[in-house]
């Protein structure tokens, strides 16, 4: 009875030494990358496609080698769109982890929960969120990938100057978004000389924006119309729009840049100009528009990998693994510091958004043209520059 | 000046419309049980999204109407059976509650079943908007306006000329003494929860080429349509029409005169001033609590 019972005591314990030994030996060797992204929750529709995209290139680096002779291991949480959770996901990563790099942070609230902690870890962090607030004030360890709704509304006012249209009506959803939107309208039309001669706005639940256009529409000075919103508020701006028979240039912002929006849309979107990332057009990008191979590699990689559509937010995880690679190998170490200062210095980095030169001053690293400017033609994209 | 206004009126009036649809389920939930049936926003939601679906399931469109409209009235008797039936005596904020959370359910179903995504449905007639004196109007804004006027005509017949309607009356008025001539009061509940869930589903498929369908359209949307019963007067078939019109035009005209900001905020300071002069709403009846 004993003896059976230590044989199988020594048994666990030969099995039980091997897979440490087995453990320590692969602990020895990746590259940590750490990532909470929100896979779930409200705003699964960003981190569902950032995890697919990052699980993909984490495999797809490895089969070709890993970086600097090392594999990568990603170690990833569910932050479910909630910013304590990220919070905490954040604290994990760095102290019980050791991640070396952070890609990560679906949403600006989830970012900017988990900003004091990298900040105090003093631990690189690539965060695939939006708003200004996180890389303006620059801080020391945090980039980011996503280009600001900033520059969406310098890139639409820099259209609309380049076709004489001066005098415009502005639309915007009452939503995190939209408010955002609106604020960074209002102060780069001020920089451009554009005059906003009507500011409406509506409530992200409501279904009929008639009274608001007509409004905009009998200033007759309003030469063209910019919504600045996310959901399907934009979409039944745009068939009100439609119905009142509007014949005014009609600008939608990058919030709808989205097959799912021509959908919604339908015939009414007919002719409309948005900001957009390249990747919805792929195939009518200019040969020598150095962007172009990586947007076409990274939308038929990621949809034969998947089996679904391709969409600009995993474009933001993949611009910032690739980064994060970038960094790791310019500095030739997972060194905390070196690998910050190796990224802050990437220049000319060509990835799916747009060519990221990092700077001191710049930890986003992408300008308006990063844009580009596409028409909605047959109910399809059309690039327009 | 005058195509504007005729403009905002007419968007008020078909808002409005919808609004007052879904009073008119509330109202006769309250009707038969004096309970708030917080879940008739679902029902709106029900009917939109399983006509989509059954559309973009190939079967063609008026049998797919049917069906949705069906499946909700399905949906409203088993919400009266197991939800509502089992909680027998409690007492009617309680029984609110279960709505509550009935709606909670139906809506997180809804959610499983066909996703979060926005959906839309084509418009019954053409796609061509019509034009009065300089403003537009909507062809399906015409259908919701036909279609409601439709269903109130439907209901005051039902309620004054049919023997089933005048037992929910009944049953609204004094339960025992309904029970006393021989009604079956769990039969008029389950009757009435059938029939408002009938009509908001109805609501759903109507406003949903305009405003777009998704599992949650029903939590705004029912919060107005109460709203608009308030107004109107809880339990008034006649105020839930007025409310739901009086709402729309209000928000609409405030939206396009005053500022889309407030156009909420007047709204809903609309109910309290309505509520504070006649608190009974506009067309309450006068009830007298007998000590």
């Amino acid at each position: 009875m004993l003896k059976t019972m230590m044989r199988r005591a020594s048994k666990v314990a030969t099995v039980a030494a091997a897979g440490l030994l087995a453990m320590s030996v692969q602990a020895a060797d990746p590259i940590r990358i750490g990532s909470f992204l929100s896979v779930t929750g409200p705003a699964s529709f960003l981190g569902d496609p950032e995890l697919k995209t990052l699980e993909m290139y984490v495999d797809k680096i490895n089969e070709d080698g890993g970086v600097i002779g090392r594999p990568l291991e990603l170690v990833h949480y569910d932050d479910a769109g909630n910013a304590s959770n990220a919070r905490n996901f954040a604290s994990r990563l760095i102290r019980s982890d050791r991640v070396d790099i952070i890609v990560g942070g679906s949403t600006t609230g989830a970012t900017m929960a988990a900003v004091p902690m990298v900040e105090q870890a003093k631990i690189p962090f690539i965060s695939l969120a939006g708003a200004v607030v996180i890389t303006t004030p620059v801080k020391k360890w945090v980039f980011k990938t996503p280009q600001s709704d900033r520059m969406a509304a310098e890139r639409v006012l820099a259209d609309m100057k380049s076709r004489g249209l001066t005098k415009i009506g502005l639309i915007s959803g009452t939503g995190g978004f939209g408010s955002s939107g609106r604020e960074q309208t209002l102060a780069v039309a001020k920089e451009m000389g554009i005059e906003i001669l009507a500011d409406e706005t509506y409530s992200g639940s409501d279904t009929d924006m008639t009274a608001q256009l007509t409004s905009i529409r009998s200033n007759k000075d309003v030469q063209a119309i910019l919504n600045f919103g996310f959901g399907q508020g934009p979409a039944i701006v745009t068939r009100n729009y439609a119905q009142l028979g509007i014949k005014r240039p009609f600008y939608q912002s990058h919030g709808v840049a989205s097959d799912g929006f021509l959908e919604l849309a339908g015939s009414s979107a007919e002719g409309l100009r948005l900001p957009a990332s390249p990747l919805l057009v792929p195939d009518s990008l200019p040969d020598s528009d150095p962007q172009k191979a990586v947007v076409q590699a990274y939308k038929s990689d990621y949809e034969a990998r998947w089996n679904a559509k391709v969409s600009t937010f995993g474009a933001y995880a993949y611009d910032g693994l690739m980064l994060a690679v970038a960094a790791i190998e310019k500095a030739g170490s997972t060194d905390k510091a070196a690998v910050r200062d190796a990224l802050e210095s990437i220049q000319g980095h060509v990835g799916v958004t747009g060519t990221f030169n990092m700077s001191p001053d710049d930890h986003n690293g992408l300008t308006a043209d990063s844009f580009r400017i596409l028409e909605v033609h047959n109910g399809g994209w059309k690039l327009v520059n | 000046m005058f195509s504007e206004f005729l403009q905002y009126l007419f968007t008020g009036i078909t808002i409005g419309a919808t609004y007052a649809l879904i009073a008119l389920g509330f109202t006769l939930i309250y009707n038969a049980s004096h309970v708030i049936n917080f879940a008739q926003g679902e029902f709106l939601m029900i009917g939109g999204m399983a006509t989509v679906s059954l559309t973009a399931m190939g079967v063609p469109m008026l049998l797919a109407i049917i069906l949705a409209v069906v499946l909700a009235g399905v949906l409203g008797i088993a919400l009266q059976r197991l939800a509502i039936a089992p909680a027998k005596n409690a007492d009617v904020v309680t029984l609110i509650i279960i709505t509550i959370g009935a709606s909670i359910f139906i809506r997180g179903l809804a959610q499983l079943v066909w996703g979060k995504e926005y959906h839309v449905m084509a418009n019954f007639s053409s796609d061509e908007p019509i034009q009065i004196f300089g403003a537009v109007l909507n062809s399906q804004s015409l259908w919701v306006l036909g279609v409601g006027a439709v269903l109130v005509a439907i209901l005051v017949y039902f309620f004054t000329r049919t023997l089933t309607g005048k037992a929910i009356l009944a049953t609204s008025m004094n339960k025992d003494a309904a029970r006393l001539v021989g009604i079956r009061t769990q039969m008029v509940l389950m009757l009435a929860f059938m029939v408002s869930a009938l009509l908001g589903s109805i609501a759903g498929v109507v406003v949903a080429p305009i405003t777009f369908t998704s599992y949650d359209i029903g939590i705004i949307l029912g919060l107005k349509g109460f709203v608009a019963a308030a107004i109107g007067g809880l339990g008034n078939g006649m105020g839930a029409v007025v409310g739901g019109l009086a709402l729309g035009v209000v928000e609409a005209m405030s939206a396009g005169y005053l500022s889309s900001d407030y156009k909420d905020a007047v709204a809903f300071s609309m109910i309290l001033v309505v509520l504070f002069f006649m608190p009974r709403g506009l067309f309450g009846a006068k009830v007298v609590e007998r000590v």
